[in-house]
């Protein structure tokens, strides 16, 4: 049985020019110890759909469809039946390191909290395991560190000890949302390395969340592409980038410098911008930007598969 | 050069390097070493600490009671053979010992009008920022609402209905004055509810009210404290106009605005019965003041250093 089963997922948000469609109808399934990438431009609705499945949508938010994890609706739960998942069997990483921990407490109180409040530890086993996981995040000293405040730690240092709360309770799915974005490429690195070792050590599945390609080779085998809220292309790892088949993801790569390319090609921008969340085109959501394009794509383009789980929503290639 | 003499010199900067012994420094000691180096508030501290003392204290070490009555010192300026230092007012009451005993009700009505606006304040603020949408408006509307009631005339209902006890001085001016600090607590609240810490809380499952508990109110307290030390002046003020206005504390108790108000009818005959209350008065105005500004630049994050 997949751990986390999303089907027909929508996010809308209710604003004064309208609703903004920010989810449609996005479908994937994870199974235990899967490290899924969703990737897109800024604006594409990658942060929405997670946060949607932790209950964490802004006020005006509007959400429809199905994320069954472990069976159990997500989106059905009230708050107080949602906080049973959260943090023990769900676990998120934030984007911005430097505002993801709570100024005027320490490292070390914050980390005890999660654990206490979900594992029922008292406070010195509780403390135990936080030095235990900060030394696994490679933080020097953690018995030390733990009376350290969140100004008193650097920006690679705050993102480890955020990584290590997201595991500290070995969670069956971490969601990290652009988890090194904020940080310089060596510290990317190490990050990375450290939810690839930990998702082998306790079979934790992985969404990650990034625009940024290199980290997904890394880490993932899934990679979901997301347009303007869609999905439109879904494969492996390999897949993706040494076969793309919708034209957005090809320009995606595109953008991006490879070192498994020869350097004659020039780095090419996909024109045009995103369309407008408030009223989406019929059709193809991406023919306007599309150098593909064709009088086809103003119906709705079909989700092809192929026989090894190659999904991508394009007229092109269709066999018919 | 040998090599001994090398390690001489740098032996002392490894030992001082090895003992150093980096502990954790929260904010909380960043804006407490901060304070500390602003003379104005560090001055107004010790004089407002002084003036505690001796309004505590003082008019034990005082022979004259507040209400003796000094038939041969009736209007008498201040001499030191009379025993009257500070002078006596028309009916020879002492002004020393009337002005210190007025201080205690004058600092009695300010801390306390001040505790109960902040419990208020807090709890009320915090609760509607933090849940926001229908239950945020309708108790910003309440405030809104108590807010326009006007003050004098809520006041002087008060009086005329219960009659004057000190009492209603403190809960006219607890009434009022919670509502400043739910409205600042709740702007505020609606900033921290949509940082990334708080999310990130929810998201490991914490429960509203322990966040509120352990999230939100640590991170309001530097504003607060800034605004409550910022309110006791305040309050003292509005006592001494309600008293001023003879609608405060009742003879012979007295407070700093009573006692200002008693002076300023003499002011020509007598000027010492109104400017004894009103130094005290203001110097301890002046210090919340200091005391206050100090505590804004201490606790503001853009100075960290």
């Amino acid at each position: 049985m997949a751990l986390l089963e999303v089907k027909d997922l929508n996010v809308g948000f209710c604003t004064p020019e309208g609703e903004v469609h920010a989810v449609n109808k996005l479908d994937f399934s994870l199974k235990a110890g899967d490290a899924l990438a969703i990737v897109g431009e800024s604006g594409s609705g990658k942060t929405q759909t997670v946060m949607a499945l932790m209950g964490l949508l802004a006020d005006n938010g509007r959400v429809n469809g199905q994320a069954l994890f472990k069976g159990e609706d997500l989106l059905k739960m009230s708050t107080t039946e949602l906080n049973k998942h959260r943090g023990r069997e769900i676990a998120m990483i934030f984007q911005d390191p430097l505002t993801s921990l709570n100024p005027y407490l320490r490292i070390g109180k914050q980390m005890i909290e999660v654990v206490r409040h979900h594992q029922g530890l008292s406070k010195a086993e509780a403390r135990a395991q936080a030095v235990e996981m900060l030394r696994a995040v490679r933080i020097p000293d953690p018995e030390r560190r733990l009376n350290q405040y969140p100004h008193e730690f650097s920006g690679g240092m705050r993102q480890r000890v955020m990584v290590a709360m997201g595991l500290l309770c070995e969670p069956d799915l971490l969601i990290a949302d652009e988890p090194t974005t904020a940080l310089d490429v060596t510290v990317q690195v190490q990050i990375s390395h450290l939810m690839g070792e930990l998702r082998k050590k306790s079979n934790t599945a992985i969404i990650l969340i990034t625009h940024d390609l290199g980290v997904v080779a890394g880490l993932c085998e899934r990679v979901l592409v997301m347009y303007a809220g869609e999905a439109v292309e879904c494969g492996s790892a390999e897949q993706i980038f040494y076969d793309p088949r919708h034209p957005y993801t090809q320009g995606l790569l595109d953008s991006v410098p490879r070192l498994d390319r020869p350097d004659d090609k020039e780095l090419h921008a996909i024109p045009g911008n995103p369309p407008n969340l408030l009223s989406l085109p019929e059709g193809c959501k991406f023919r306007d930007r599309c150098p593909k394009a064709h009088d086809a794509c103003k119906h709705e383009p079909p989700m092809q598969v192929t026989e090894d789980r190659h999904a991508y929503r394009c007229f092109l290639g269709e066999s018919a | 050069m040998t090599k001994s003499t090398d390690n001489s010199v740098i032996d002392p900067f490894e030992a001082a390097l090895s003992v150093q012994d980096v502990k954790g420094r929260s904010p909380w000691e960043d804006a407490w070493h901060r304070l500390l180096k602003n003379r104005a508030a560090v001055y107004s501290a010790f004089i407002m600490a002084f003036m505690l003392m001796l309004v505590v204290f003082g008019p034990m070490l005082i022979s004259w009671e507040s209400d003796f009555t000094d038939w041969d010192h009736t209007s008498s300026p201040p001499s030191v053979e009379s025993g009257h230092w500070f002078g006596t007012d028309a009916v020879g009451r002492d002004i020393l010992v009337r002005t210190l005993e007025g201080g205690r009700i004058s600092l009695l009505v300010g801390l306390v009008a001040t505790i109960v606006s902040l419990l208020i304040g807090v709890s009320y603020g915090a609760v509607a920022g933090y849940f926001g949408g229908a239950a945020d408006r309708m108790m910003m509307r309440v405030v809104d609402i108590i807010y326009a009631l006007p003050f004098m005339f809520f006041v002087i209902l008060l009086m005329v209905v219960f009659g004057r006890h000190i009492l209603f001085i403190f809960v006219a001016i607890g009434a009022v004055n919670w509502l400043d600090m739910a409205r600042i607590v709740r702007g505020q609240t609606l900033s921290l509810r949509n940082t990334e810490f708080i999310e990130a809380a929810r998201a490991c499952g914490v429960g509203d009210w322990a966040i509120i508990r352990r999230h939100i109110i640590p991170n309001l307290l530097g504003l607060v404290i800034v605004y409550a030390t910022l309110t006791i002046p305040q309050v003292i003020l509005l006592e001494s106009f309600l008293s001023f206005l003879g609608l405060g504390v009742q003879e012979p108790m007295s407070s700093w605005g009573g006692l200002v108000a008693d002076g300023a009818q003499d002011m020509e005959s007598a000027p010492w019965t109104l400017i004894v209350p009103a130094v005290f008065l203001t110097v301890t105005l002046y210090c919340f003041n200091y005391i206050g500004d100090g505590l804004r630049d201490a606790f503001d994050p853009k100075d960290r250093l």
